[in-house]
């Protein structure tokens, strides 16, 4: 019997060398149980999700100082916080970039961008790099919506905040409210996953 | 047991999640998309399959043509004896920039072999006059620069490839036969022998 355990354990092994071989890491797709993390934020305090009192779920944005794409949605993102904050779904953003990389990216540099943008949202700093790879982030910015239930918080939306990020006023497609107003009314998510240019995490 | 061996597994799984960062790769066949150009080679009707672009930038001593998807997409597709090599890139991303010389290489180095680079930029569309045209000039960029100006993102760059998250840099390269997209940096090593399977 231990025989047959050792080889079924040797068969497991083998199948996950093979996966880990041929498939990039994947992090979460829209259904998956997200993780809460402890990040530094701002303030200096150290932010989880379950800390954030009243919410039904969270917008969470991975996203930095540098990268002009950040840039062109930042008061995108601070207009999100203010509509869906007092909803239940607050903005925490997350710069998952290394500092030793990017310069700008840097904590002191992170503290003076959301002094001088007027953040309403906590600021954390993926310190060491180890959250946005089991999410999955590839860019930024790169948004996951979660919902808070008994079981976790669930993915229910991955990718960009709109569909046009050189004009604010040409957007048709607000793919991040539109998710999050289909949560609020007890309704499914119609645009699940969305794919927009964005500047490679570096790590 | 079994919890050991579930144990296993889940130290596998999270290994796996977090150290393994392999540079995405695809391989698939070219598709028929558009007309054959193999047959006719002559430069006036080549020239007339160019689409038009929906802007020509311009300064002193550069030109670059802009394009929505509907346009880029020949230049995605050509079917004739030359491999081509498609950057995707913007002067604001820095592995882009730093991998540049390494494309700008090969154009030259494998001119004369059919092989051809062409670098298209994601700048955007403020940038254009103040960054890119001064970028190309300075750094006397010989391979051709395309302009992508096309901000519903979500409708093309899965066209472009259906694995691509977004992330800069990404290249394609491609011939009649054959296709491959990369979500990763390039040295000029690692550039070099892609190509070379190409041949």
């Amino acid at each position: 019997m231990n025989k047959i355990k050792f080889l079924a354990m040797v068969l497991v092994m083998g199948a996950l060398a093979a996966f880990k071989a041929d498939v990039p890491p994947a992090g979460y797709k829209v259904g998956d149980i997200a993780t809460d993390f402890s990040l530094k934020n701002v303030d200096g305090k150290m932010v989880s999700l379950k800390d954030i009192k009243g919410a039904k779920g969270y917008i969470v944005v991975f996203t930095c100082n540098h990268c002009p794409y950040a840039q062109a949605y930042q008061d995108r993102v601070v207009a999100l916080d203010k509509k869906y904050k007092a909803l239940g779904y607050p903005v925490v953003a997350i710069n998952p970039n290394n500092p030793d990389k990017v310069k700008e990216d840097s904590f002191a540099n992170m503290q003076e961008r959301a002094k001088s943008n007027k953040f309403t949202f906590p600021y954390l700093l993926d310190d060491g790099g180890k959250i946005f790879p089991q999410y999955g982030a590839t860019k930024t910015p790169h948004v996951y919506v979660l919902q808070k239930t008994a079981k976790g918080n669930v993915v229910k939306y991955i990718g960009a905040i709109d569909d046009n990020y050189e004009d604010a006023a040409a957007v048709k497609q607000k793919y991040v409210e539109n998710a999050v107003d289909a949560l609020l009314k007890g309704k499914d998510v119609t645009v699940k996953e969305t794919k927009a240019i964005g500047c490679s995490i570096k790590a | 047991m079994y919890k050991i061996l579930s144990k296993i597994s889940i130290v596998a799984m999270v290994c796996m999640s977090v150290s393994c960062k392999k540079e995405t790769t695809t391989v698939v066949k070219a598709n028929d998309t558009i007309a054959d150009t193999s047959k006719t080679q002559f430069p006036d009707t080549l020239a007339a399959l160019i689409p038009k672009p929906i802007k020509v930038y311009t300064n002193d001593t550069v030109s670059v043509k802009a394009y929505e998807y509907e346009g880029l997409k020949y230049y995605l597709n050509q079917k004739n004896d030359t491999t081509y090599v498609i950057n995707f890139w913007a002067t604001w991303c820095v592995p882009c920039v730093e991998e540049l010389p390494n494309f700008e290489k090969i154009n030259a180095k494998y001119k004369e072999n059919k092989v051809k680079v062409i670098l298209v930029s994601l700048d955007m569309p403020k940038m254009i006059d103040t960054k890119l045209l001064p970028f190309i000039t300075k750094r006397q960029l010989k391979s051709e620069v395309l302009l992508m100006r096309d901000p519903d993102q979500n409708t093309w760059l899965p066209k472009v490839d259906s694995t691509w998250s977004g992330a800069l840099p990404a290249t394609i390269i491609y011939n009649k036969d054959m296709r491959k997209f990369y979500e990763r940096s390039f040295t000029y090593d690692e550039l070099e022998k892609e190509v070379s399977n190409f041949k």
